[in-house]
């Protein structure tokens, strides 16, 4: 089990608690006052604006707008529509579902049961990493409590709206937390990515319209209805509102998962929360947002983590997971830990990424073994850039972006490895 | 038949719950895996009749995921997450000594076949590394001689 985060506020604060994942834990603190509310007081599109109103940010990557991705469920279709919770979290650098998944199961569920009264989801397939087998067990007890008491089924707290809920397990692989890669994983196929159009929407789970949103994205959704959209926005900048949960780790005295308000400044995650870098070493380069995110060096650390700055220096908030790297590090180690990961991930549907992975991968072990030439690194860059917006999913680019970044911040390292004819950085981490 | 009465009944009951009874492969393998260890050439067949699809489609899938077998698999499994995160806090030096500890090279079983050893990329424990996952069971903030009792522990 998870420690509770450092620091806390409305997604956390209570997660310390030990009767807090229980149903009667949770209800004794408010839990499921927003899902009555909206259920009986609210209409679908009213839920919809209000969420839209906030500015809820999908958390599970791609920070897409959480009320407009459920606007684009169609209302005049007689088909059964779905809702997928995407709890394949995988990203390396990414662990807050995981918590949001052990504590506050009830919270997810929540969450759920508003969103499937907005969009008129009949289900939701909750989709949980297979190697996730503590939280999947406590997101089962919640799912058979909130049955038992008549949260779920046939008729949700006695209003006559039928939701049903059911966990299914992945079996290890990264690509199925791609949407589409979930939804073909869902279907009992290869994690495959689909192609869009046709969006999820139109064509989702079973080829029935869904919204698919990740596990932090639903968790967040009680509150806004419970405590209404400008409460949620006094969280945040107005771009970006609202708290999420950084997972920070690497190279800090106290890594570990910290709610805060998106815009906290990086600086501010690494050095006040989490405690700077141990033995007075400097910090060298950050990665902000989980593995696919690109590397912000030392001297740009003072950025606000909300994607509207994250964009200007070149990467993005991501999953939220800040990476610290200090002065040791080698960079080219860094990016050859990156690119093994790519290249084992890759579906190998798409040439561009299945080739293109393997081949960063084998010139910058290249590099590292002191064998590479300066050549080598131009013909990484190209490759790099010939993998980006050219693939069925934004995997090849996820590939890309990493290596990008390295080089951009980072080249000397490649250099220096080339001239002298092995790494340079012998303190660094094993490879 | 090799699939038990038993894990038959939960498959069927797997299968009512999705919409299109093929959604409750990844459920049903799973299963499978729990009752024999590994997805045999027979269980795939067993299985593709079940599912109405053929053999090749279900070893498609097994071979397409991690965590599923087409071969018989040592009593218990150890993964050491080796991803940046990890690496960043000594997690192949750890593996590298567990590697001499039991006498395997990553990924290897020791050959009384009691304990598979590999490497596996991110487990989501970033904040709590090193970590290795043994079975079903997280193992966090690692070091060498408290890895090394754990896998002793390990029965056969």
């Amino acid at each position: 089990m998870l420690e509770s985060p450092y620091v806390t506020q409305y997604l956390t604060e209570h997660f310390s608690e030990a009767d807090y994942p229980t149903l009667e834990g949770y209800e004794r603190r408010g839990g499921y006052r927003a899902a009555r509310k909206a259920i009986t007081e609210m209409a679908p599109d009213e839920v919809i604006e209000t969420v839209k109103t906030a500015g809820l940010q999908g958390r599970g990557g791609a920070g897409f707008s959480a009320g407009l991705k459920w606007s684009f469920m169609p209302k005049d279709d007689e088909r059964p529509k779905y809702l997928v919770c995407n709890a394949d979290e995988s990203e390396p650098g990414s662990f807050k579902d995981r918590i949001l998944l052990e504590r506050g199961a009830h919270q997810m569920l929540e969450g759920i049961l508003i969103a499937a009264w907005a969009t008129g989801a009949c289900a939701t397939f909750i989709y949980i990493r297979g190697e996730y087998a503590y939280p999947a067990v406590q997101v089962e007890r919640a799912i058979a409590e909130a049955y038992a008491k008549g949260y779920l089924g046939e008729n949700v707290m006695g209003t006559g709206f039928r939701h049903d809920v059911q966990v299914t397990r992945g079996a290890g692989a990264y690509i199925c937390g791609e949407e589409t890669g979930l939804l073909e994983s869902l279907e009992g196929k290869k994690g495959q990515p689909r192609k869009k159009p046709p969006f999820p929407a139109q064509y989702g789970a079973f080829g029935m319209p869904t919204t698919v949103n990740n596990v932090e994205t639903f968790s967040h959704v009680p509150h806004i209805i419970g405590k209404g959209a400008d409460w949620f926005r006094g969280f945040g900048t107005e771009k970006s509102p609202g708290t999420t949960i950084f997972g920070v780790s690497g190279h800090v005295v106290r890594p570990g998962l910290y709610e805060l308000p998106l815009g906290t400044p990086l600086s501010e995650i690494v050095f006040e929360h989490a405690g700077g870098i141990p033995g007075g070493r400097k910090v060298k380069g950050v990665i902000p947002g989980g593995m696919s995110m690109p590397i912000l060096p030392a001297g740009q650390l003072d950025v606000p983590m909300a994607n509207e700055f994250l964009r200007e220096r070149k990467t993005m908030l991501g999953t939220g997971g800040v990476m610290v790297m200090d002065e040791t590090t080698c960079m080219v180690r860094a990016a050859s830990v990156i690119s093994y990961f790519f290249r084992d991930e890759s579906c190998g549907q798409c040439t561009q990424c299945r080739e293109g992975t393997g081949w960063m991968h084998k010139i910058i072990e290249r590099i590292e073994r002191g064998a590479g030439e300066e050549e080598d690194i131009d013909v990484l860059g190209d490759v790099a850039g010939k993998m980006e917006a050219k693939t069925i999913c934004a995997f090849a680019d996820a590939a890309a972006w990493p290596i990008q970044g390295l080089l951009r911040h980072f080249r000397d390292d490649f250099v220096e490895h080339v001239r002298q004819r092995k790494c340079p950085f012998p303190g660094s981490f094993e490879l | 038949m090799v699939i038990s009465d038993e894990t038959r009944s939960k498959i069927e009951e797997a299968i009512s719950k999705y919409p299109q009874k093929r959604g409750a492969l990844l459920p049903a393998i799973h299963l499978v895996q729990a009752d024999c260890g590994h997805v045999s050439k027979e269980c795939a067949a067993e299985l593709a009749e079940i599912f109405e699809i053929l053999p090749i489609q279900v070893m498609e899938v097994v071979s397409f995921y991690n965590m599923f077998f087409d071969s018989p698999q040592a009593k218990h499994h150890v993964y050491v997450c080796t991803n940046l995160p990890c690496s960043l806090r000594g997690s192949r030096s750890l593996l590298s000594q567990l590697e001499s500890h039991l006498g395997v090279t990553a990924p290897g079983a020791t050959e009384d076949g009691r304990i598979f050893l590999g490497h596996e990329e991110c487990l989501g424990a970033c904040g709590y590394a090193p970590m290795m996952r043994v079975d079903d069971e997280y193992h966090e903030d690692l070091d060498v001689e408290k890895a090394k009792q754990i896998l002793d522990s390990l029965g056969k």
